[in-house]
């Protein structure tokens, strides 16, 4: 690697196991360097969500999940596996943009003023101003400036997608995860969304899952390939896709298994 | 059939193994709207020989009078109160309990042998037949409480009966929440009790609202625990007023004072042998359905503009 990058977070020999036994993930270690966007790809079923999911404590919200090892946040070399950090701390530094798209039924305004809700802001001038900050870092001011009060399901799919987005940014997370947040979008809808996540990286880190190689080659900085709950490779995401040093991965990419 | 089809030359066959396979339709739904039919008829035949026999008594003196050995002059003015002021009881205790056991069965409870007990338990509290309640109620309000037989003992006792009610549709409500909408408002960094009020008892709402009123609408028409507990039958003064004009505006001797209920009343007026009474107890007999079925009605109404409001 030439550039000399600055590590946002990394789990180190990072194991997962659902509460029905399943050993999901299996001594990953993988590096997230700060303002860049670092892809999970591999096939269905390989554990890149599960890892994306660990790094906001989602796994929490069910009983009998456990992890092992561990993922550091830097720069405070947190430990945000750790028992003893709340899972609500994580979360307030960590937020994240899901597969389907998810707004509240409540108004635009109040999904994007909820993450500052929850932390207990309730003076109304700051609120109008990180609502419209954080629409406009989602692109999606211009848009919907004049119906904050519509509700939310009456926008369309990549519009709701990008709400979703403008609400996990109106917290200024210091990363921000997305899974598969394209995968229920249309074409034209996922070209918005990508192109949002290259303006986003000039503020934050971002870890992305996806099914789509082509857009983790488009976008990403970095790319993981995972299979069967192990990392198989680690890399700049052109050498990835241009002379991976594993067969495994190339097979992957060049389509021959998969 | 070992004959395979879909060949052109076998439409025929297709058209004719169609027709065979819709007539199972037909013959389901002529089935289905011969039972619903009658059930309909028979619940409107009721109801109309309750409002044909008890036509003479519906007007408005039959609200404000008392009861009277003379069934021309006798209303029931002390039943209907006395049903409202129980109904208050019943709706401020079961209410907030019945939501509160829900929501911390569904959301707090830690899955378990513990919680499956629980579960089990208030399933089966919805089939306990209410006389039982009654009896409960006898035992625990009136005798060990020292309650008395007062409003405030029936309306615990209706209440009793209603909690499963409002339990389970309360859990049922939330369980309609899905989880991607549960997870998003944590993922903000929302702490349960913040995603609690702020999310699934907002969405739950409509489910909550409808198993309220048909808890209560249950609640008006039973008889059984409230005779149990020794409701009166015949009572010519109301309760002292809950509201008054002079400060602090609200007074609770109401809960002590002895009262009936519509059911009751009805009851009481069969059993007389003048057939004057049977007129009287047939209009409190059309009153009572009247109003559940304003009450349910309610409650759909109030689901449906809920529901709307609210997609995922």
């Amino acid at each position: 690697m030439a550039r000399k990058e600055i590590l946002k977070a990394e789990s180190k020999n990072f194991n997962f196991h659902y509460a029905d036994g399943t050993h999901a993930l299996k001594d990953i270690n993988i590096p997230l360097y700060e303002k860049k966007i670092t892809a999970l790809i591999g096939p269905s079923g390989c554990g890149k969500s599960t890892f994306l999911r660990s790094f906001n404590r989602m796994h929490d919200l069910y009983a009998g999940n456990k992890y092992d090892g561990e993922i550091i946040l830097h720069p405070d070399d947190t430990n945000i596996l750790d028992k003893k950090v709340d899972p609500i701390e994580v979360r307030m530094r960590i937020s994240m943009v899901f597969q389907k798209p998810n707004p509240f039924p409540k108004s635009i305004y109040e999904n994007v003023a909820y993450g500052l809700r929850v932390r207990g802001e309730h003076n109304k001038r700051l609120l109008d101003d990180k609502v419209e900050e954080a629409l406009k870092g989602a692109s999606l001011w211009n848009e919907v400036k004049d119906r904050l009060q519509d509700l939310a399901y009456n926008l369309s799919g990549g519009q709701q997608q990008r709400l979703c987005i403008a609400r996990a940014l109106a917290t200024d997370p210091e990363i921000m995860l997305f899974d598969e947040p394209t995968s229920a979008l249309d074409p034209i809808a996922t070209v918005n969304i990508e192109e949002l996540m290259s303006e986003l990286k000039k503020k934050l880190t971002i870890l992305i899952v996806t099914h789509n190689m082509q857009q983790a080659a488009r976008i990403s900085d970095y790319t993981a390939y995972m299979y069967l709950g192990e990392m198989i490779e680690f890399d700049e995401t052109d050498t990835i896709f241009t002379k991976p040093s594993k067969k495994a991965t190339e097979d992957y990419i060049t389509g021959k298994f998969g | 059939m070992s004959k395979i089809i879909g060949h052109e030359d076998n439409i025929n066959a297709i058209r004719a193994l169609i027709k065979k396979h819709k007539k199972n339709d037909r013959i389901f739904s002529y089935i289905g709207l011969f039972v619903i039919g009658s059930l309909a008829i028979a619940l409107l035949v009721l109801f109309l020989d309750l409002v044909i026999d008890g036509y003479p008594k519906m007007n408005l003196e039959f609200f404000s009078n008392f009861p009277s050995r003379k069934p021309e002059g006798a209303g029931i003015l002390s039943a209907w109160v006395g049903s409202a002021l129980v109904l208050i009881v019943t709706f401020f205790v079961a209410v907030p309990m019945g939501v509160a056991s829900g929501i911390y069965l569904e959301e707090y409870a830690k899955k378990g042998w513990f919680a499956d007990l629980i579960e089990i338990n208030v399933a089966n509290l919805a089939g306990v037949p209410s006389i039982i309640y009654g009896l409960l109620a006898l035992g625990l309000f009136v005798y060990e409480f020292g309650l008395g037989q007062s409003i405030l003992t029936a309306g615990l006792t209706l209440s009793l009966l209603m909690l499963p009610i409002v339990i389970v549709a309360t859990r049922e409500a939330i369980r309609a929440i899905p989880v991607h909408i549960r997870e998003a408002a944590y993922a903000v960094g929302a702490t349960k009790w913040q995603v609690t009020l702020h999310h699934v008892l907002q969405y739950a709402m409509g489910g909550v609202l409808t198993g309220i009123i048909i808890g209560m609408a249950r609640a008006i028409g039973e008889t059984a625990p409230v005779i149990t507990i020794g409701a009166l039958t015949f009572i010519a003064f109301l309760p002292p007023t809950p509201v008054s004009d002079v400060a602090p505006f609200i007074n609770f001797a109401w809960l002590e004072a002895g009262f009936t209920v519509l059911p009751i009343q009805m009851f009481n007026w069969i059993s007389r042998p003048e057939h004057a009474f049977h007129i009287n107890a047939a209009a409190t007999g059309a009153v009572i359905i009247i109003l559940t079925l304003l009450m349910n009605g309610i409650a759909i109404k109030l689901r449906y503009s809920i529901r709307k409001k609210i997609k995922w």
